[in-house]
């Protein structure tokens, strides 16, 4: 029997639009890049408070402004965030985000520094920052179903080792999760190719294969048309193929593990965008590990599975991310990365059925509140995803 | 021990899953879908991740691994060799 079934709990904070989060941190969000030095400058006065920085923001516009809003919000609304201090260079834009992430109904205030500065600007947010903090340290954690618990995955730096033991390994846990009703993510559009049809005949409904072509074929003609070669060492990347992975078909099909078995894609998600219910969710996205997880991030979840061969070190600022790794190698040079060694599946001594639920059994501790390796190692990788230049 | 692993029968390539494989070695390779056990024998190293050939194959032919094309063969390569981006390139892109 798996460690998990439908009367599985866990210990998570339950945030007022009815969503569970594992974390609770209070962030320090600037709207754009003019206002990295004053957000870190409060979370270094309010210990405990956590500045997101990030390098845009500015003469953005179209689909890229509208997803660049959509993240920043999607951040704040996460549920793994008590409230959030948004700072922005002038009060439009600032006001823009902050009535976003309100509709969560968590406590949010916003600051513009035109016409205040910095100096004004970092004590007035502190001030709020402050009594955030303090009120996000009287909630309690409480009991919660494992359906509400959402859990996103994407891999990095793989090798040949995650295609045959770490990226089926999360598959595994996916297959059971899906059966409790949970909520669950991958993407990395890109990296399906040679492997779309395998996902397109999981899809559930001929719509949702349909859509998922649609996306799938759109990133294709991207990539056609800024092109210069075979894009071996960018896709694969070069790290990829030092671990043994030699083409984007091999790759994609190691990748598409992480979906396991049984599980059905039952919808499609544009970046960043709110899954609508429970199932396994497929969102079109980079590759990049950074960029994917900021957009799961985004999107509302709470964990984060990772897969790594040659040993990716990424965290996100409010996302937990487990990593899992399957090569001996990896595992033994970079211990301290990994959270789950699931070495044992390439030698025999563990069945699949075991290493998915030694993830799961992780998973609960985390989703407890035990950190993850890149949390205790101080990893909060925050990359924006960008459509094209800015005006 | 198990030094290599291959998803299905029909794949034409095996990966290696420990350090130190040694070109002559006599070795034992494990058929994830089947749970059958091969023996092959390496004609080169091959550092762990890395591919080894099953069988001889030709310029042009397709490379089969998760019973799945994943690209095509560019230089001829031998049963025991070490199989990667020298003699094997996507057909996408």
């Amino acid at each position: 029997m798996s460690v998990i079934s439908n009367a599985t709990t866990f210990w998570g904070y339950r945030r007022k639009n009815g969503r569970v989060g594992v974390r609770n941190h209070v962030i320090i969000l600037p709207v754009d890049d003019l206002s990295n030095a004053a957000a870190e400058a409060v979370a270094h006065n309010i210990k405990g408070t956590l500045a997101i920085p990030h390098p845009y923001g500015r003469l953005q516009f179209g689909a890229d402004l509208a997803l660049h809003f959509r993240t920043l919000i999607g951040t704040g609304c996460n549920p793994n965030v008590a409230a959030v201090v948004v700072i922005g260079i002038e009060d439009g834009w600032t006001k823009r985000v902050v009535d976003g992430i309100a509709a969560s109904n968590k406590p949010v205030v916003g600051f513009g520094i035109e016409g205040h500065g910095d100096h004004e600007t970092i004590m007035r947010a502190s001030k709020a920052a402050r009594e955030f903090l303090q009120d996000a340290s009287e909630i309690h954690r409480e009991e919660c179903k494992i359906s509400e618990l959402w859990i996103s995955t994407k891999c990095g730096e793989s090798d040949t080792t995650s295609g045959c033991g770490a990226n089926p390994t999360v598959g595994n846990a996916f297959d059971k999760l899906y059966e409790v009703g949970s909520t669950l993510v991958f993407g990395e559009t890109s990296e399906i190719t040679g492997g779309e049809k395998v996902v397109a005949a999981r899809c559930r409904t001929p719509k949702v294969a349909e859509d998922f072509m649609a996306m799938f074929n759109r990133y294709q003609d991207m990539i056609n048309r800024h092109k210069t070669d075979d894009l071996s060492e960018s896709q694969p990347t070069k790290g990829n193929i030092a671990g043994g992975l030699t083409t984007i078909e091999e790759k994609a099909m190691g990748n598409i593990q992480k979906i396991g078995k049984k599980c059905l894609v039952d919808g499609v998600l544009d970046k960043a965008e709110v899954p609508t219910g429970p199932g396994l969710w497929f969102m079109d996205s980079s590759s990049a590990a950074a960029e994917m997880v900021t957009l799961c991030a985004a999107s509302g979840f709470a964990v984060h599975f990772f897969p790594t061969g040659q040993g990716n070190v990424i965290g996100n600022p409010i996302l937990p991310v487990i990593k899992i790794c399957a090569n001996p190698r990896t595992v033994r040079t970079m211990s301290e990365h990994i959270d789950v060694d699931s070495t044992g599946l390439l030698q025999r001594d563990m069945v699949l059925d075991q290493v998915g639920d030694k993830l799961l059994e992780v998973m609960l501790r985390t989703a407890n509140g035990r950190l993850t390796a890149a949390e205790a190692l101080g990893h909060r990788e925050f990359v924006l995803t960008r459509l094209y230049e800015s005006a | 021990m198990i030094h290599f692993v291959l998803h299905e029968a029909k794949d034409t390539v095996a990966v290696a899953v420990v350090e130190g494989i040694k070109a002559g070695a006599e070795l034992t390779a494990w058929i994830m879908d089947d749970d059958k056990q091969i023996s092959i024998r390496a004609l080169q190293d091959i550092p762990i991740g890395h591919k080894i050939a099953l069988k001889d194959m030709a310029v042009g032919e397709t490379i089969y691994k998760y019973g799945t094309d994943i690209g095509k063969v560019v230089a001829p390569i031998k049963a025991g060799e070490h199989a990667h981006v020298h003699n094997i390139k996507t057909k996408r892109w």
